[in-house]
């Protein structure tokens, strides 16, 4: 009963809307509700990274410390984002910190039983990475924006 | 103007200096040609004895040079280094001198001379290139009141051309080698071994007053036809054509041309075209304060496409290449004068081809990058 | 002297009332144009700002159009005319010559919704659209300001963005933030899908870094916004402000006399031609 109403839930996820539904019962099956509160950490650079996060409401940062500069933002991100992309890759550990900025509630996926079905089920697989994809090339998009310092004086 | 050869008339070589000094008497600045450091060039004339008789010029890319005639010939030339810009948006204009006072300075400001000018032996390219100008400076939302103050009441004494150098094209763009409007008088030169005649035709009520006060004589028909077959004979004679009205779309389609990467290479920006082009209106203004620093003068002066800081904007320069400012200078004249201004900013005077030190040939160039719709001498 | 009627060279001098400090490097200057009876102009047009004996910058008008007498100016200090005119102090006086060019065209976004983006110093020219669309909100189905900055305290009108905030939906974002800022860190295209709820009926209006509008243009095409529904203030030097020096040239616009606001139709595909 609670699977079947996840499951709902998670069908209306951006990065899950659209998949057959067997895909998103699986994925339900390796999914549970995670929050976060205000401040609390998702996850710390250099941590195992086991879980793929759907966020479902609230805002993460993503941020790096800078010694003399402290926690530098690179981006924050809130409901429809998904974050913990190092989940899928090796060496499955965390290269930025993910923060909470407010009451964040998440999908979480565990990552382990993700990466099995992806490598077993290939047009499951192939699914899923075209949608990764969208969101890396997406962050990517942003990330050369903001690399670009339009701002700065004199450009 | 008149397209009625009978009522055309005549005026002997001899007393051309009974009309400049009529028109003298009529309260004008006569600017005309004459020889200045060995170009023919326009500028302020005392009388007829200032015009260039017996001299005409040599022209190519790259080179001018004003060498002796074998007759007497007054305006037996082509369009020389210095345009009629100059008298009409003057090089140089003080716009407003500021003095400091107690409340925020006094603000005077200036106008410069705009007693009227007659032209004397304007052509078919000088005339269409100050209608040209007359359209960008005078026609649009914000006229500029120092350029037509000094353009009112402009008297035109044209002289048909007889003499297409060798870097002319006015007939591509329509422009000459016939004058067909914006005169008073036009005057053609026929001159050989018995004769020196100027055939006369009136294009104004103030161009007819002047020729009723001269009380000259109508002109032969045969003489009529022999100084229309003059002009035709130069028309003849230009040498290089190209189809005009294919050109905006042919270089607006072809901005990443590779020649434009030659031209960057070719061209140094020196300006020169732009300072001899009969239609370039582009200026700077600039403040200028006396050593006390209670008194500033703010200057309107012209200005070049080709300097880099033409462009400039907080951070750099927009075109820092100078490939983007040759192609900014010639997609301009040839192609988007048409969507600013509703034609095209070339007359065909050759004066760009003449003046660049580098040989640089607008017309060929047009044929390289527009392609096949904008062949030279198809 | 000769007078000469509407001269476009002619400066109205007008006295300091208020300089605001904005951020590091910009500020607001308040003019009285009372004694020109007001001065009345479109969201989106400029005004030549003239420092006495240093010389004229091209400045947005960054006021309330329903408020005449006061004209307002937020000018970033980068060159020496701007630099000068960072100096001016209440009382003094600067002059003015404007206002010039075409604005936004507010009316094209009646009965719809009108998204402003703004980056950096863009926020300037679309103040006055804002304070429109704040005094006037019934005409438009929604309206939404998404404003990026390079970093918190590079942003404009900090007290006012927060009184924004409770009339029109607002997402500011900076570039560059560190522990003391909890708002959005980011570029501003990020937050237009969420902006958008009718594309096709949504009027987008844009004044910032050319980059940065060229990038928020395709995802608003993407999404589904017509070009011709999507307006981006340009800018070139602009020396006369009015049509006769030639120097604000982009391809086939004088961009002072044409522009500086064009629908993104006409203007997007000379804004990807380098250096035109």
């Amino acid at each position: 009963m609670q699977v079947e109403s996840l499951s709902r839930a998670l069908a209306e996820h951006p990065f899950v809307a659209g998949l057959g539904e067997p895909e998103v019962s699986f994925l339900a099956g390796c999914t549970k509700n995670q929050r976060f509160g205000a401040g609390e950490y998702l996850f710390k650079e250099g941590s195992p990274a086991d879980t793929l996060f759907l966020l479902r409401d609230g805002r993460v940062a993503l941020e790096s410390h800078v010694p003399g500069r402290g926690n530098v933002k690179l981006e924050t991100l809130a409901a429809g984002d998904l974050l913990g992309w190092s989940a899928l890759f090796d060496p499955h550990s965390f290269h930025l910190d993910g923060r909470a900025l407010e009451a964040t509630l998440t999908f979480a996926v565990d990552a382990r039983c993700l990466r099995e079905k992806m490598q077993s089920d290939t047009a499951f697989g192939y699914a899923l990475t075209r949608r990764l994809l969208y969101h890396v090339h997406r962050r990517l998009e942003r990330a050369r924006l903001q690399q670009l310092d339009v701002y700065r004086a004199g450009l | 103007m008149s397209e009625d050869i009978s009522a055309e008339l005549v005026l002997p070589r001899e007393r051309c200096g009974e009309l400049l000094e009529l028109v003298v008497k009529k309260g004008y600045r006569l600017i005309g040609p004459k020889l200045e450091q060995g170009a023919i060039v326009f500028g302020p004339l005392r009388g007829v004895d200032d015009l260039p008789e017996g001299w005409t010029d040599e022209q190519s890319p790259g080179r001018y040079r004003a060498v002796r005639r074998s007759d007497a010939s007054l305006f037996g030339y082509a369009a020389g280094p210095r345009s009629l810009r100059r008298f009409f948006q003057l090089p140089d204009v003080e716009l407003v001198v500021l003095r400091r006072g107690q409340d925020g300075p006094r603000l005077d400001y200036g106008s410069g001379d705009t007693r009227p000018i007659a032209l004397i032996g304007a052509r078919g390219c000088d005339l269409r290139a100050l209608a040209i100008q007359d359209q960008v400076l005078a026609r649009g939302a914000y006229p500029d009141p120092r350029y037509v103050a000094r353009r009112a009441n402009t008297l035109v004494i044209a002289v048909q051309c007889t003499e297409p150098s060798g870097s002319c094209f006015c007939t591509s763009m329509g422009a000459g080698p016939r004058a067909e409007l914006g005169f008073d008088l036009a005057l053609t030169e026929v001159v050989d071994a018995e004769r020196h005649h100027f055939v006369v035709e009136v294009g104004s009520e103030r161009g007819r007053e002047l020729v009723a006060e001269l009380a000259l004589a109508l002109a032969a028909p045969r003489l009529s036809s022999e100084a229309r077959e003059r002009v035709a004979g130069a028309a003849a004679r230009m040498g290089r054509r190209f189809e005009e009205a294919a050109v905006h779309d042919a270089l607006l389609a072809n901005l990443e041309h590779p020649e434009w990467d030659r031209l960057g290479e070719r061209c140094l920006s020196c300006t020169n075209c732009t300072l001899v082009c009969p239609t370039c209106f582009c200026t700077t203004s600039e403040d200028r304060i006396d050593l006390t620093g209670d008194v500033v003068e703010r200057h309107v002066r012209h200005d070049s496409c080709f300097s880099e800081e033409f462009s400039h904007l907080h951070g750099g320069s927009a075109r820092a290449s100078i490939r983007s400012r040759y192609r900014q200078w010639l997609t301009h004249k040839f192609a988007t004068w048409y969507d600013q201004f509703g034609s095209s900013g070339c007359v065909g005077c050759g004066r760009c081809i003449t003046s660049c030190p580098v040989g640089i040939d607008v017309t060929q160039e047009i044929s390289v990058i527009g392609g096949e719709p904008c062949k030279l001498n198809p | 002297m000769l007078e000469f009627e509407r001269d476009p060279w002619r400066v109205e001098s007008l006295r300091v009332t208020r300089v605001t400090r904005e951020t590091e490097d910009t500020f607001t200057i308040e003019l009285d144009a009372k004694p020109r009876a007001g001065f009345v102009f479109q969201p989106g047009q400029f005004n030549m700002l003239y420092a006495f004996g240093v010389g004229e910058s091209a400045i947005s008008i960054a006021g309330s159009a329903d408020e005449p007498e006061r004209l307002v100016h937020t000018v970033r200090a980068v060159g020496a005319v701007t630099n000068a005119l960072a100096k001016a102090k209440q009382g003094e006086r600067i002059g003015v010559r404007g206002p010039f060019g075409h604005g936004f065209p507010i009316a094209e976004a009646r009965g719809k919704d009108l998204l402003l983006i703004a980056g950096g110093i863009g926020l300037a020219p679309l103040r006055p659209v804002i304070l429109y669309a704040i005094q006037h909100r019934p005409e438009f189905r929604s309206v939404t300001l998404i404003y990026g900055a390079r970093s918190p305290k590079d942003l404009l009108y900090p007290r006012e963005l927060l009184s924004w905030a409770s009339r029109l939906r607002l997402e500011t974002t900076v570039d560059r933030a560190e522990d003391d800022w909890f708002g959005h860190t980011g570029v501003v295209t990020k937050f237009i899908e969420g902006a958008l709820q009718n594309p096709e009926s949504t009027v987008a209006m844009m004044c910032g870094p050319e980059v940065m509008m060229r990038f928020a243009a395709r995802e608003l095409t993407t999404l589904g916004v017509p070009e011709k529904s999507i307006f981006v203030s340009t800018e070139r030097n602009m020396k006369c402000g009015v049509g006769l020096c030639g120097h604000c040239q982009l391809g086939p616009f004088l961009l002072c006399r044409d522009g500086p606001t064009f629908s993104y139709d006409r203007i997007g595909p000379l804004l990807s031609i380098r250096e035109l």
